[in-house]
């Protein structure tokens, strides 16, 4: 799967770390959903790491779109909340 | 894939096919994607261009800020060499302003640096990327019936259109922050030209933080250590100073319990 972090570039995620990642999406969201900061910012680190970590970058000479595309590292809380007011989540 | 991930894929690939449905047929969209990505690269390049001048422009005033730390240091040391203690003090009281605006400029050239350095990763990436566009392109329209080309041309285009909204987000981000730093430069350096400044007692209330600081500092005890400390660096070259008589008075009877230690442990062993 691809992945992308905002404003820093694409990843390659094997299917198996997928599970981990939804995981730590899903975590993320609850923690903003919450009005939770601490407890958001904790989270999205570790989902940013797990991708930079698993992830093999993509190389600069490919040309495929992002399976996901996540805000970037360096996100803040209230743009986190921003992403979701209004329409609210989408789903799937 | 749900949550964070799926809301901000759903804003970029809106992003995307907003700069794709401008064009109508496949080698309109071609060109027109083309064209495009062209004109970012411009624009990141103009984006660099601009925090390395808002970098030059910190840069200059951290110079001037060094310098006046410099020349109020020596001027405290000459009020106090003459006397005037209260003059010493309130030149103190600038440094310590000048100090701590020292401070938060390092940390914004620093800012400053890492978006640069971000911006040009970025645009690396970017012309890696329609390099590869342009290749393809002409491949597609080479080799492919209308149909076929269609669908080459939309994956090629989403890939690239994925990465120039990254690009642009990048750089919108980047150029906001820079925004913040210029305005608030241009703040210090309002005040520089207008003499403020040099005095301290006409920053008013309703300003940003630099204001707290100030206030803080004014009535802060390191200003009050600093200028101990300096008493009796210049008191050890003139006697003037009533104080320093305490202190050398001070000095004396610490000799005799230093005496007295030395003296226990050989007691100690005596048994």
């Amino acid at each position: 799967m691809i992945v992308r972090i905002a404003t820093e570039g694409q990843y390659e995620v094997g299917e198996g770390d997928v599970p981990a990642l939804e995981q730590l999406d899903n975590e993320a969201v609850a923690a903003c959903e919450a009005g939770d900061e601490q407890r958001f910012n904790d989270t999205f680190t570790r989902l940013i790491e797990f991708v930079r970590d698993k992830g093999q970058p993509v190389p600069e000479d490919r040309l495929d779109p992002s399976d996901v595309i996540f805000p970037p590292a360096d996100v803040s809380f209230e743009e986190a909340k921003a992403e979701f007011s209004g329409e609210g989540l989408i789903p799937g | 894939m749900p949550g964070l991930s799926g809301r901000m894929s759903t804003v970029i690939k809106a992003k995307i096919s907003k700069l794709l449905d401008r064009a109508e047929d496949p080698s309109e969209t071609l060109e027109y994607s083309y064209q495009k990505q062209i004109e970012l690269l411009q624009n990141v390049k103009k984006g660099i261009a601009d925090v390395v001048t808002s970098k030059k422009r910190l840069q200059l005033q951290e110079q001037k800020l060094r310098d006046q730390v410099v020349k109020l240091d020596t001027q405290a040391r000459q009020a106090l060499a003459a006397g005037n203690e209260d003059l010493a003090r309130t030149a103190l009281e600038r440094k310590n302003v000048a100090q701590t605006e020292l401070q938060s400029l390092d940390s914004q050239i620093g800012q400053l640096e890492q978006q640069q350095e971000q911006m040009t990763a970025s645009e690396q990436k970017l012309r890696a990327k329609i390099e590869q566009f342009r290749s393809r392109k002409e491949v597609i329209k080479a080799q492919y019936s209308a149909a076929e080309a269609q669908v080459r041309i939309s994956e090629a285009a989403t890939g690239v259109g994925e990465e120039m909204a990254d690009v642009g987000l990048a750089m919108q981000r980047a150029l906001d922050k820079t925004e913040n730093m210029k305005a608030r430069a241009d703040a210090v350096q309002e005040l520089e030209a207008a003499g403020t400044f040099e005095d301290l007692t006409q920053l008013g209330a309703g300003e940003d933080d630099i204001d707290r600081q100030l206030r803080e500092l004014s009535s802060g005890s390191e200003v009050d250590a600093e200028l101990a400390r300096m008493k009796v660096e210049l008191g050890t070259g003139s006697k003037s100073a009533g104080e320093l008589g305490a202190g050398g008075d001070a000095a004396a009877p610490a000799s005799q319990p230093a005496e007295a230690e030395q003296a226990g442990p050989s007691q100690g062993q005596a048994p």
